[in-house]
């Protein structure tokens, strides 16, 4: 068995075809996967996602990932990397179509954006500047600040503790990057952004 | 602050990537797959392919293509053309794209866009219009039947309530003539949403594009300009940022 690979968790959400093609792209054959024995060997996870909140926890329940993941995050501190929907996913709930309970790794909620400004559009889709809150963080090394990153989004992260590493100004700051302890995860698509998020995944991966 | 996208919009026909002229004459632009290698190296913001073999024809979309395109594209890809049902999005979205343009399917029946946006999310379902005029009017247009009697503004409103999460606007008039983007129809439309509009056809100039984007358009969408200009997307963000307008740059 492989143990010292880097799996995508395959939980029926979205773009896993694009992350995995981005990481071979930094020299990282990641494997694409949702099998207990193959997560629970691997040296890095990345949990991605496009669609709705309460689908992907729906899925991760039907594949009976969650104790396994529980363990691989919380116990055997295995670094994993969520992205969009992989990040809501860390938090306690989400509000989207009614209340959902995450996996509850962070602190946090996930919520609507609402505006008054008509300007202000939802989703927030497009490239948009990335704030450094923690000027070390590994996971944007060799990453200049206020650089962009591709948004595409309708609910945001909001924590209730002190991990934020970047923030992206759309009506106010929000956060759009977190890291606590193991746990690393980006509100943007670093698979669609270009060369800074190819850094991204590099950084990630060979931390 | 969120950029304005500045966007390559193609056809799929035949193999080939082709821009059409008011929606009917095409010429080629070139293989698909090395189209898309020169756009990513570009850093161009997005790429929209449309697959008009696959909507004019009913014929199967082509996911072979569609995965040789994606594998080029670190950039956000949107696949339209010929979705007809929630397999054909899981099928699109398998091969690589990131989002979803629905035209014919979602003129014909809305709930598909409440139960597409409700499985994928709003974010990954654009809801594609194309529009002509018509005695002065405004009116849907289809590449099958024509002029249809729907107003481009009511069909807005309804995908926005029915969760899709953006509207690309294609004026046929205006497509392939470079005379620029139909300003009225953008603001007849573009501010009246609350999700982001994507304009198209017309672009023959980076100034119409900045025009685009002061009548409304949250992004510019062509082709034309790129394949048989002289201009290139990094130019067109030269101009809108010397008008003030914020783009990604690098």
């Amino acid at each position: 068995m492989l143990n010292n690979s880097l799996v995508i968790i395959d939980y029926k959400m979205g773009n896993l075809r694009s992350v995995q093609k981005a990481f071979e792209k930094i020299g990282c054959n990641a494997i694409i996967s949702n099998d207990k024995d193959i997560i629970l060997n691997a040296k890095k996870l990345v949990l991605p996602g496009v669609g709705a909140f309460k689908d992907g926890m729906k899925h991760l329940e039907e594949l009976d990932l969650i104790e396994t993941l529980n363990k691989k995050v919380l116990e055997d501190k295995i670094p994993i990397l969520g992205i969009c929907l992989g990040m809501q996913l860390l938090s306690k709930k989400s509000y989207e179509n009614g209340e959902t309970e995450g996996l509850g790794w962070i602190d946090a909620e996930v919520i609507k954006f609402e505006f008054d400004n008509k300007n202000l559009k939802v989703p927030h889709v497009g490239w948009n500047e990335v704030i450094f809150q923690d000027e070390d963080n590994l996971l944007f090394s060799n990453i200049e600040n206020h650089k962009d990153f591709y948004f595409v989004h309708s609910y945001y992260f909001k924590p209730h503790e002190n991990v934020t590493t970047t923030t992206t100004d759309y009506g106010f700051e929000f956060t759009s990057s977190i890291n606590k302890n193991n746990i690393f995860a980006t509100q943007f698509h670093p698979e669609k952004s270009q060369k800074n998020g190819l850094q991204i995944l590099k950084n990630f991966w060979e931390s | 602050m969120l950029k304005h996208r500045v966007i390559p919009c193609v056809l799929l026909k035949d193999w080939q990537l082709v821009k059409s002229i008011q929606f009917d004459s095409f010429r080629t632009i070139g293989h698909p797959t090395s189209t898309a290698r020169i756009y990513n190296s570009r850093d161009v913001d997005e790429l929209i392919v449309l697959d008009i073999d696959a909507s004019l024809n009913n014929e199967e979309i082509n996911t072979e293509i569609i995965t040789d395109i994606a594998d080029e594209c670190f950039m956000p890809l949107t696949i339209g053309g010929g979705i007809n049902s929630i397999d054909d999005i899981y099928k699109v979205l398998k091969a690589g794209a990131d989002k979803v343009s629905i035209n014919t399917k979602a003129i014909q029946d809305k709930e598909f866009i409440k139960d597409a946006s409700s499985i994928f999310g709003s974010q990954c379902i654009v809801c594609s219009i194309d529009v002509k005029k018509e005695d002065n009017n405004y009116k849907v247009y289809s590449r099958k039947d024509g002029i249809l009697n729907i107003d481009p503004l009511e069909l807005a409103l309804e995908y926005e309530k029915y969760g899709a999460g953006e509207i690309l606007l294609t004026s046929v008039d205006n497509d392939g003539t470079r005379n620029g983007y139909d300003l009225e129809l953008l603001q007849y439309i573009g501010r009246q949403l609350t999700i982001p509009v994507i304009i198209n056809g017309g672009a023959g100039l980076p100034q119409d594009c900045v025009k685009a984007i002061q009548n409304g358009a949250d992004a510019v969408a062509a082709a034309y300009i790129f394949h048989f200009s002289q201009y290139t997307p990094n130019m067109i963000k030269e101009e809108l940022q010397k008008n003030n307008i914020a783009v990604k740059y690098n």
